[in-house]
């Protein structure tokens, strides 16, 4: 079991997984958005092969309405 | 395109920038932007919400990329590093668009930049290839040293964010447009048309807004009439004006010519 925070809120899954597949399991899959892990931009060409591990800070963000 | 905003050597045939916050819904969003004429939209970068409802509308399908320029804001940071944080998360989600909105504010109260933080950010910014819109002070020094920093338009404010207070110091907006050759954008302050056609008269090349627009009873209609008057204003300062003067000495009427007095 790993845990990691994902915009502020802890999420625990059964082993480390790719940020795509966290995607997946957040819903999120097609959605127009951009993540960070640990501070660092992962690409969306890098989703398939970069592993969430234990203790990861991911920030998953979208365009909203603002001036 | 006749007499076009130019912003790192793109084209834009409005002078009008606006935001896309505090509207009703994205429905009022589009139509106030449509109304407004604008091609340059400025877009907030937030959490997306996790396990909550998958077909939210979104603010991408409501105003397309490929139809309006987007221009992402760092609005709500505090420090450089955020902000560049900001519109790097913003990069990757825009597939690599590259001209945002730099603020860096100061306190939460009065939304007043953070002038060293700010170019601190630009500094970091430009050096990762951003082409950097910067919301500032109307500090003709501090202006100078961010288009030194190479950011693409300054963007002093003309009073604080959100307070449609309008133009209260056109002698420093003055001296920032005497001072700096990139384009300078009115950001912040403007409450209603005349407010718009102030900063244009005076030489601004354009201006952003958002409250003013969108916080009108019709957020459309203002955004017709802020078209308008950008456009006034636009065309009075390429016209000249004339000068002031406290007496005119000068009647518009011939002086000759006229009947002859009433005799006593």
């Amino acid at each position: 079991m790993i845990q990691v925070t994902v915009n502020g809120a802890a999420q625990r899954f059964e082993q480390p997984l790719p940020v795509s597949a966290l995607i997946e399991k957040m819903a999120l899959a097609g959605k127009k958005i951009a993540v960070e892990k640990n501070g660092e931009i992962v690409p969306r060409s890098l989703h398939q092969k970069t592993l969430v591990e234990n203790g990861d800070q991911l920030e998953i963000v979208v365009a909203v309405g603002g001036g | 395109m006749k007499d076009p905003l130019v912003i790192a050597g793109k084209s834009y045939g409005s002078r009008l920038l606006i935001g896309t916050g505090k509207y009703k819904d994205f429905a009022q969003t589009r139509a106030a932007v449509e109304a407004s004429g604008a091609e340059i939209v400025t877009v907030a970068i937030r959490r997306t919400n996790i396990g909550q409802n998958a077909n939210e509308p979104s603010l991408l399908e409501a105003l397309p990329p490929s139809k309006f320029t987007y221009l992402p804001n760092t609005a709500g940071c505090y420090n450089a590093a955020d902000a560049v944080r900001t519109l790097r998360l913003a990069r990757e989600l825009l597939d690599g668009h590259d001209l945002v909105k730099l603020e860096v504010l100061g306190d939460p109260h009065t939304l007043y930049p953070n002038m060293p933080e700010t170019l601190k950010a630009a500094e970091q910014l430009v050096a990762e290839g951003f082409k950097v819109m910067v919301y500032c002070s109307d500090d003709p020094i501090q202006a100078q040293m961010l288009e030194a920093a190479g950011c693409v338009a300054i963007m002093p404010l003309a009073s604080l964010i959100g307070s449609g207070m309008g133009i209260l110091n056109p002698w420093n907006l003055q001296l920032v447009i005497d001072k700096v050759k990139v384009p300078v954008i009115v950001d912040a302050g403007v409450g209603t048309a005349s407010d718009a056609s102030i900063a244009m008269e005076l030489g601004c090349d354009g201006v952003l807004m958002n409250t003013a627009v969108a916080l009108a009873r019709d957020p459309v209609m203002m955004a017709r009439a802020m078209k308008k008057a950008l456009e006034a204003g636009r065309e009075a300062f390429l016209a000249g004006r004339m000068p002031k003067k406290l007496y005119s000495a000068a009647p518009s009427s011939p002086s000759e010519g006229k009947i002859a007095p009433k005799a006593a």
